[in-house]
């Protein structure tokens, strides 16, 4: 293992892109952010592979690609298995003795949004990871197909207005509350599953490092604020990130083996949902009177969790 | 800062593809076709920086996004604590930093999003964003003054 040093920013800084510019990602799109942070923190050979999506449309643009690795576009649905199949033959080429270079290390890693994890990919992500393959797969969430035009993914939280579920007189956005992905993959018994936020850029660092080094498969759920169809302005992506994680909207956390879990970062002062939530134009039909009682639902959503979260803490488990 | 000469052009990419040098156009590529990002060996790549690397023309280094820009980023030198907020937060990669020093940015790559100048913790701030015509040196000495605190 060759980790880059993340001791501090400075430190960190020295490290080498992998991952280049001239991508056609939105301008102050979170997604680059948390690629590239993912191919600085190592300095391992990286096998990556990437759903459908965003990150995938824009990285590969023909005839260029922003990728300084080995690199794999499939379907919609399958990088997981990708990454597995090919870490399976990398291992058994490596028993052979047949790999061009027998001691590089590797590791594999595959990228999918949140359409791609939660919805599309979920079946495939759910069969790599029970086979116990040796990978690390990261879900960029930005809770919904922002590559297609903003649909509702299940990844959407409760109120938000999607093109698929949108608000106005009669609705206020979508209906239904977001999927649990963190304590999904948990139970899968992964041995690294963590929730992470650019924002926060060391735990982070951090958590990409210990799933990388980490044998068997390991998931990780990033929060990609989209300000495309989050609706902000783009200079703010790590203002609402901020907002995001200290509203606990987005908690940051790990948990080992599927039992052990960690708060990974404690906000000095906890703000109110409605803060994060008025900072996004999705969210705007909440503060009329007649939707006001949803504000106070996502509130009480929060703070359960959050309690939930710090009972399983204490209690080990 | 020469040393740092960028290889972005235009359109190179689409003039090779015009040209006929070999590339095939895009309904022509089948399965399993392979873009290299660099010419010849590439195992080391993790530790060479981008100025020691042989970029093939595939790679999007060599491609520019200048023109998406409306602001542009400028930065100031005099005032920069070398922090590297605006190198850990910029999406496009084009905070050019070398040993633990800022050194500025790479205007074939940024697309002007200002997330550097949020993250910037400096006052007054060591990146402004000024409109995409403003020569740099008149940018520099528009620089605004360190804001004092607020009484109380």
């Amino acid at each position: 293992m060759a980790a880059t040093s993340i001791k501090n920013l400075k430190e960190f800084s020295t490290s080498n892109d992998r991952f280049e510019g001239a991508h056609t990602l939105c301008p102050g799109c979170a997604h680059s952010m948390i690629v590239r942070e993912l191919m600085n923190c190592t300095d391992d050979n990286l096998v990556i592979a990437t759903n459908t999506g965003c990150l995938e449309v824009s990285t590969a643009v023909y005839p260029f690609t922003s990728w300084d690795t080995s690199w794999i576009h499939i379907g919609f649905e399958n990088a997981a298995t990708a990454a597995a199949g090919a870490e399976a033959m990398y291992k058994a080429r490596k028993r052979k003795g047949s790999l061009k270079d027998n001691d590089a290390p590797v590791k594999f890693v595959a990228f999918g949004g949140d359409g791609s994890t939660y919805d599309i990919g979920f079946q495939w992500l759910s069969g790599a990871v029970e086979r116990g393959h040796d990978f690390t797969y990261i879900c960029l969430d930005n809770e919904n197909y922002a590559n297609t035009g903003g649909q509702r993914s299940s990844a959407t939280p409760i109120g938000a207005t999607t093109t698929t579920a949108q608000a106005g007189s009669h609705s206020y956005g979508k209906k239904e509350k977001k999927k649990d992905m963190i304590a999904i993959m948990a139970a899968h018994g992964a041995p690294y599953v963590a929730q992470l936020a650019p924002n926060k850029w060391k735990s982070m660092a951090k958590g990409f490092q210990k799933a990388l080094e980490t044998e068997g498969p390991c998931f990780i759920n990033t929060v990609s604020a989209c300000c495309t169809e989050w609706k902000f302005d783009p200079k703010d992506t790590i203002g609402i990130t901020d907002l995001a994680t200290d509203s606990l909207i987005f908690p940051i956390y790990e948990i080992i083996d599927g039992h052990e879990l960690n708060i990974l970062y404690r906000p000095k002062n906890v703000i109110k949902v409605e803060d994060y939530l008025a900072a996004q134009g999705r969210y705007k039909h909440l503060f009329k009177p007649e939707y006001k009682h949803i504000i106070e639902l996502i509130q009480k959503d929060v703070d359960d969790k959050w309690n939930m979260l710090q009972r399983r803490e204490e209690a080990r488990i | 800062m020469q040393h740092l000469k960028l290889l972005a052009n235009d359109n190179r990419g689409l003039n090779e593809l015009e040209n006929g040098t070999g590339l095939v156009g895009w309904n022509e590529v089948t399965q399993g076709s392979i873009l290299p990002s660099f010419e010849g060996d590439a195992t080391n790549i993790a530790h060479l920086k981008s100025e020691e690397r042989t970029y093939s023309g595939y790679n999007s280094y060599t491609a520019t996004v200048a023109s998406w820009r409306v602001l542009k980023p400028v930065y100031n030198r005099d005032i920069c604590i070398d922090c590297q907020n605006c190198w850990v937060w910029c999406p496009d990669s084009s905070i050019l930093s070398r040993d633990k020093q800022m050194l500025g940015i790479d205007y074939d790559h940024c697309k002007g999003c200002s997330v550097c100048v949020e993250v910037c913790p400096t006052n007054p701030k060591s990146l402004i964003m000024f409109s995409e015509q403003t020569l740099l040196e008149d940018a520099l000495t528009q620089w605004p003054e360190k804001k004092k605190k607020e009484d109380k």
